[in-house]
């Protein structure tokens, strides 16, 4: 199927300032999809509150546009209850990993069947600006005006640590990987983290003379290197991008199956 | 029948709670009555003190609680000393010899068993001391026939240990005749 | 002989077994005193119908669960108590917006904040009303013994279905933890209202918020042939976000009307002695029973007592009430709170001046004697 059969066409324009990041993730999301030859009533898109979150809104598949921060609740109530079908949470990093953030641990722990996609944007857009917790020490938001003191998460080492079984990272500017991650971690059996440094110009950039959005996505270019590279050894400064986890775990809907069958048993 | 209202009491782990929905559901499911347990609640699950109500009746039962018990039984010292005085005059109040001094005149028929030492000596495992306290209650009041009290132990204990069940309710009814007579 | 539709159960054991009776496929809760029973034995007895448990790791994300898996069709559930309730708030309203049908028990406790946990409270009859934000309606029912417990559950199921609503059971310690009898009742002996699902057939256009016009509002599950859009955000027929004043003013006053036109089908209540009664109690859930014991036992004793037991608290039945108090002289409300239902009640009535309480609000449940002692002084004989 062509791209466009994908979206909801009557429901552009879209939402997303001039320069945006999210569009890039949207059309990377899309392809993957449409490599992968999913029919679009086996996909269900589950999101939060913020301006990553109009995602959902944009596709044409089941699509559940939820409150701040919950959106990985919600999906594993669809999940657990129609576990054939295909779960794809995108979030910002404020709803996945501020207001949002036990779901995210926890949802990794179990290692239920989903696609979280973080797009890392490193400011609340919708609200205007404000420091978000991945925005990092020594940056500026509206509510960090003498600069910010918070430090910030790194979600690829948060979700290992939390349990998902697969975890990856790419950025906008990356976007033949990124389509490629995607892929993967839709098609893995478990809780799988991606997350996409997606640039703010209007916000996150204005506010910390970043530029132009082309100037951030040269940033990415410039700033990131394949996980493992010989590069990061040498500059440890560099955002290492790739896949960083990819484990067979046992699945929480699968797993809960196994309960049933034992609970009919005891029961006969 | 009279309303009958139970209040078992001592401290948490002692089976109080168990014994008292045990009584309450052999009076529902096995002789037709009406009953209601509830019980009071605290932060711990073991040690404290520990209340369980029942009231027993072949009316409806509104007002859930027990306020003066027609049976007070007191596993403790510290739950005799909190609730003897709320025993209904002519009452029967129902202690253990090993954990209970009894230290005052009560308006009740006061019975002082030596429920734990029994248990002790004749089967040696404190474990079904509450059902032999019940053994003595039911043989007092007449409220529920033993093989329904038997009947509810079946459903709810591994079948190994009905026997020793069935056991410490005699003796718990012996005992109490023993009193009786 | 026992009778094995006879059970001596907790009334949380009671909600259970009316939620399993209503077809209940979905629950995620989160450990609470005095709720917590509902969760344990919901994890033993779901699976073994091939229905799902699941423990979350707070109640917003239960919350959040059962509207997810209720959007796929299922009837779900959640149970919690005043601090969970409190958390739950948010999706509750998330729930109304998207008029996606779901039942929350609360067994409530003492508060405000952590406040008393295993004591008895009526404290969040105002908190089920308007605990989330925003204008809306909603329905809550509270139950005084287990046979009504049973029946409320099934009730709020089939409530919940009809009005596409969220329900609230409003239960309380003393109802959840006390023992008593439950009859089962056999299968088909109580109506269940299934899910209304849609007739639009794949590749014609589905209005996912397009009500018929009896109001009623068919649905499609998630994962079927119908894609839609849900959101909490105002919503036009397609699910879409909207900020056209037409749009947001019809689908208000729809939330509203729907629940508020229908306040006579959603109320239940039960009625003692009142065809002559010179005092008319009002009470609900566990008080109700202490309200009882002292009707019955003035009765005979020749004072003209009645008693109104209401079980729809939200939407409160009004013109039921009004109509119930117009001949008695005095009204004494008996409730565990500072008055949330005796404002209503004077609310409803002719002469609110006569309408008064008898409330205990100190984590003790309240007793027969307490009822008394205040008609005593509302018939001028003194304490």
């Amino acid at each position: 199927m062509a791209i466009k059969g994908y979206i909801r066409e009557r429901f552009f324009p879209h939402i997303w300032c001039p320069g945006c990041g999210h569009g890039i993730v949207l059309n990377s999301l899309l392809r993957a999809i449409e490599k992968l030859g999913m029919s679009k009533n086996e996909i269900v898109v589950v999101s939060g509150i913020g301006c990553s979150s109009r995602i959902s809104g944009y596709v044409d598949f089941h699509t559940l546009h939820t409150i701040h921060g919950r959106a990985l609740a919600f999906a594993t109530g669809v999940k657990m209850s129609r576990p054939e079908l295909n779960l794809i949470v995108p979030m910002g990093d404020g709803d996945a990993l501020a207001i949002g953030g036990n779901h995210f641990i926890h949802s990794a722990r179990r290692n239920i069947d989903m696609t979280a996609i973080v797009m890392n944007n490193r400011i609340y857009g919708m609200t205007g600006g404000q420091y978000s917790p991945l925005s990092g020490y020594g940056t500026l938001a509206t509510t960090a005006p003498y600069t910010n003191i918070d430090y910030a998460f790194d979600t690829v080492e948060l979700a290992k640590a939390a349990g998902a079984s697969f975890v990856a990272r790419s950025t906008t500017y990356h976007v033949q990987q990124l389509t490629k991650i995607l892929k993967q971690a839709i098609l893995h059996e478990g809780f799988s983290v991606v997350e996409v440094l997606s640039q703010c110009p209007t916000y996150f950039g204005r506010k910390n003379r970043k530029g132009t959005a082309a100037d951030m996505m040269e940033f990415y270019k410039d700033n990131t290197t394949p996980v493992g590279s010989k590069a990061k050894k040498e500059n440890p400064d560099l955002i290492e991008r790739g896949v960083f986890v990819e484990k067979e775990m046992l699945e929480y809907c699968r797993e809960y199956e196994k309960i049933i069958e034992r609970a009919m048993k005891g029961r006969s | 029948m009279e309303k009958c209202r139970l209040v078992f009491s001592g401290s948490g782990g002692q089976g109080v709670i168990t014994v008292a929905i045990i009584l309450a559901e052999a009076a529902v499911l096995y002789e037709n009555l009406i009953a209601v347990q509830s019980q009071v609640y605290g932060p711990a699950a073991r040690g404290g003190a520990t209340r369980s109500d029942v009231i027993i009746s072949d009316s409806e039962i509104h007002y859930p609680k027990v306020i003066q018990p027609n049976v007070l039984v007191c596993l403790t010292q510290e739950a005799y000393i909190k609730f003897y005085p709320i025993i209904r005059p002519g009452g029967l109040l129902i202690t253990d010899t090993r954990y209970v001094k009894i230290q005052r005149k009560v308006d009740a028929q006061q019975k002082e068993l030596p429920i734990y030492r029994t248990v002790m000596e004749e089967i040696g495992n404190p474990i079904v001391f509450n059902i032999c306290m019940l053994g003595a209650v039911i043989r007092m009041t007449d409220l529920v026939k033993a093989e329904s009290i038997m009947k509810v132990l079946k459903d709810r204990i591994p079948s190994g240990f009905l026997e020793m069940n069935r056991k410490a309710l005699n003796l718990g009814m012996k005992l109490a005749e023993d009193v009786k007579s | 002989m026992k009778n094995q539709n006879i059970k001596f159960i907790q009334g949380n054991e009671a909600c259970v077994e009316g939620a399993l009776y209503a077809g209940l496929d979905f629950f995620a809760g989160y450990p609470i005193t005095p709720s917590t029973e509902i969760a344990e034995l919901l994890s033993y007895r779901l699976p073994q119908k091939g229905g799902k448990f699941i423990q979350m790791e707070d109640e917003i994300a239960s919350m959040g669960a059962i509207i997810g898996a209720s959007l796929t069709g299922s009837k779900v559930m959640t149970a919690t108590s005043g601090p969970g309730f409190s958390l739950m708030q948010e999706a509750l309203g998330y729930a109304i917006m998207t008029e996606i049908p779901c039942v929350i028990v609360n067994v409530q406790r003492g508060g405000p904040s952590t406040g008393i946990p295993t004591h008895v409270s009526q404290g969040d009859v105002y908190q089920a009303r308007w605990g989330t934000h925003g204008d809306h309606a909603i329905v809550t029912i509270t139950a005084s013994n287990h046979q009504d417990v049973f029946q409320t559950t099934v009730d709020a199921f089939n409530i919940s279905e009809t009005y596409r609503t969220p329900v609230i059971l409003l239960y309380d310690e003393v109802i959840g933890h006390m023992r008593e009898q439950l009859v089962l009742p056999k299968q088909g002996e109580l109506p269940l209202v299934e899910r209304l699902r849609t007739s639009v057939r794949e590749g014609v256009n589905y209005h996912p918020y397009l009500p018929r016009e009896d109001g009623r509002l068919p649905m499609s599950d998630f994962g079927g042939v119908h894609r839609y859009n849900v959101t909490g955000l105002f919503h036009d027929m397609w699910g879409f976000p909207s900020d056209n004043p037409e749009v947001v003013h019809d689908l208000i006053r729809h939330l509203v009307d729907k629940i508020r036109n229908n306040v006579n089908q959603i109320a239940r209540f039960k009625e003692y002695y009142l065809e002559d009664a010179k005092c008319i109690l009002i009470s609900y859930g566990s008080s109700a029973r202490s309200a009882r014991h002292v009707v019955e036992y003035l009765r005979p004793r020749g004072e003209k007592l009645g008693l109104l037991e209401l079980q729809t608290l939200w939407p409160f039945p009004h013109d039921i009430v009004n109509e119930k108090c117009v001949n008695a002289k005095h009204v004494v409300v008996v409730e565990m709170n500072m008055g949330q239902i005796l404002r209503e009640v004077k609310r409803a009535v002719e002469r609110p001046e006569r309408v008064f309480i008898a409330n205990r609000i100190d984590g003790v449940f309240i007793t027969p004697k307490d009822i008394r002692d205040i008609l005593r002084v509302i018939q001028g004989k003194g304490v």
